[in-house]
């Protein structure tokens, strides 16, 4: 009796796994055919039913990816716009969610109630009046420009006040006063190593945030050499429609590192959205 | 109590984040209402107040209804298969936890939410190309017709619920897992005694209790969905290859006003309606919570 349903089970078990990978393989499909079209040749392209390991791979699509767009250019504005956009979100986030969890009196719990209420209000609701500002300061076309409208994060500061309550106990940091230390050394050697885990998931999320933003970058840079990858990459698939191949290997050639770098820092990344769910 | 050192610390180390908060967020946020209520075409120097003239306007705009109509319907669309899809991957997922694929499972339904949406958007242009399309290959074996999915305004609409929703289904699979752990266990091993198996249990226990997180992850969805625009910027290029203009979205047509018509002040009053529409929602989420609290 109890081995049959434990067969049963099994088996249940291996028609859910055969279903479960089958959906997998469908959801990663798009993005597979996608790398593979940027190795095919405009012959190759049309064949049907699609070839998943081209017959013929070519590289030409992507010298020509590379000679007719500053690509490299693209990649090094887009990485050091989210790498100064990481770095910002995680200094003003760890500062002020410190503060707003460990140093309570009026003004600080009115600023965070302020810091809450923009929380909810999405960036293109205020991105026009942004870009007047940033048009003000000349910093139209710059990396700096871009990094105006990406220096704080409001789930940041919620992120890290909720670590620090959680696991950062007064009586730590008494003990460290009554030791003598100063206020920014129990931040930095105290504080700082207990949130390691929170900010590593922060600065994923912030660096993904950056990565791949559209919007604001799009209404910010205008010059071709200024461009991020993502605006980039619009434009240069607007200029080549029909050419599914070429746009398939920008594209690739974009997608891939980035998708590599997700697998491996995925336990990070995972962390910070689950606690994005966790808000109530 | 803080003594005077610590009073001085907090001060000092959040003034920076203040003071960027102010300058990047609260100040433009307050000149988006404040443009909404003037008129200011770009090149002239004054900005004269019309109050509600903006407004008045904009209920009278054809390529703004039009707007709005298509942002609802992708918003609407991607929520109505993200939740129901999300909900059930993530069962099996937890379901299967201790199978050595869970780890391979998560990882391949999250993926589409990290594609940057560029080269996300051009995968599935090729799916839906009208000639060397798979879907409509597909549609052809199976002795239907050919459709010009991305030439087509309603199909084009389609199209982007489709991959708007692909790449939101990781977000919420992500989300209801986490629901999945924090459920009591107690409760399904009773209902196991009881004799529910995995179905019933599904649909009697789970969905009723991850009622909260379902009302989180409609409202997250609706919000960024509401505020599409890359992907109907790349998916429903016109036939000359000027994107974005078959399937008029909100933030595109807020955008077109701006920078190409040179109405910033009508074009804050369209951001002013955005923002009207996620604070419905969020209202909305804050309301139908407390009252399952209630209960």
């Amino acid at each position: 009796m109890k081995t049959g349903s434990k067969a049963k089970e099994r088996r249940q078990n291996f028609l859910i796994d055969i279903i479960m990978m089958t959906v997998c393989v469908l959801l990663l499909l798009p993005l597979v055919m996608l790398v593979a079209n940027g190795f095919k040749t405009p012959q190759e392209i049309l064949v049907w039913p699609p070839t998943l390991v081209p017959n013929d791979p070519t590289m030409e699509n992507f010298y020509r990816v590379f000679s007719e767009t500053p690509l490299f250019k693209w990649i090094f504005n887009s990485l050091s716009f989210a790498l100064l956009s990481m770095v910002a979100i995680v200094i003003t986030s760890t500062l002020a969610g410190y503060v707003i969890a460990k140093f309570q009196f009026w003004t600080i719990n009115v600023i965070f109630i302020l810091f809450l209420a923009t929380a909810i209000i999405p960036f293109e609701v205020y991105m026009i009046p942004l870009y007047f500002q940033v048009k003000a300061l000349g910093a139209l076309n710059s990396i700096c420009g871009l990094l105006i409208g990406y220096l704080v994060m409001s789930f940041g500061i919620f992120l890290i006040r909720q670590n620090v309550i959680a696991s950062v106990p007064d009586e730590l940091l008494e003990a460290a006063r009554i030791d003598g230390a100063g206020e920014f050394w129990i931040f930095w050697h105290i504080v700082v190593p207990l949130l390691k885990g929170p900010i590593a998931a922060l600065s994923v999320l912030a660096f993904f945030q950056a990565w791949t933003t559209f919007a604001w970058p799009i209404i910010v840079l205008t010059r071709k050499t200024a461009f991020t990858i993502e605006v980039g990459l619009a434009n240069f698939q607007s200029a080549y429609t029909i050419d599914l191949a070429l746009l398939s290997a920008a594209s690739a050639a974009v997608m891939v590192p980035s998708v590599l770098v997700f697998v491996l820092l995925r336990r990070s990344f995972v962390e910070g959205i689950a606690a994005s769910g966790m808000k109530e | 109590m803080l003594n005077k050192k610590q009073f001085w610390f907090a001060i000092i180390a959040i003034l920076p984040t203040f003071a960027i908060f102010g300058w990047v967020r609260i100040f433009p946020i307050i000149e988006t209402l404040r443009l909404s209520l003037h008129q200011w075409n770009l090149l002239s120097k004054n900005k004269p107040f019309i109050g509600l003239e903006n407004f008045r306007e904009l209920f009278g705009d054809d390529q703004f209804f039009e707007a709005i109509v298509n942002t609802a319907a992708i918003a609407f669309g991607a929520m109505a298969i993200t939740i129901p899809l999300s909900m059930v991957l993530a069962g099996v997922i937890y379901h299967r936890t201790r199978s050595r694929f869970a780890g391979f499972y998560e990882t391949a339904v999250f993926i589409p939410h990290v594609v940057s949406l560029v080269p996300a958007a051009m995968a599935w242009k090729w799916v839906f190309d009208a000639k060397l399309g798979p879907l409509n290959r597909l549609i052809m074996a199976f002795g239907g017709d050919a459709q010009p999915w991305l030439f087509n305004p309603v199909l084009a609409v389609i199209c982007i619920i489709l991959l708007v929703s692909w790449q939101t289904l990781g977000y919420g699979v992500l989300i209801y897992l986490v629901g999945f752990r924090n459920l009591p266990k107690s409760v399904y091993e009773a209902a196991k005694l009881d004799g529910a198996n995995g179905i019933q249990s599904f649909f009697f226990m789970s969905v009723p209790l991850l009622k909260p997180i379902t009302l989180y992850v409609s409202v997250v969805t609706l919000i960024s969905g509401f505020n599409v625009y890359a992907q109907a910027f790349i998916l429903a290029s016109d036939t000359q290859g000027s994107p974005g203009r078959l399937v008029r979205v909100l933030v595109l047509d807020m955008l077109e006003n701006s920078f190409q018509n040179f109405r910033v002040g009508y074009a804050a009053a369209e951001a002013v309606i955005l923002l009207l529409i996620v604070l419905l929602l969020t209202a909305v989420q804050f309301g139908l919570l407390r009252q399952g609290r209630r209960k």
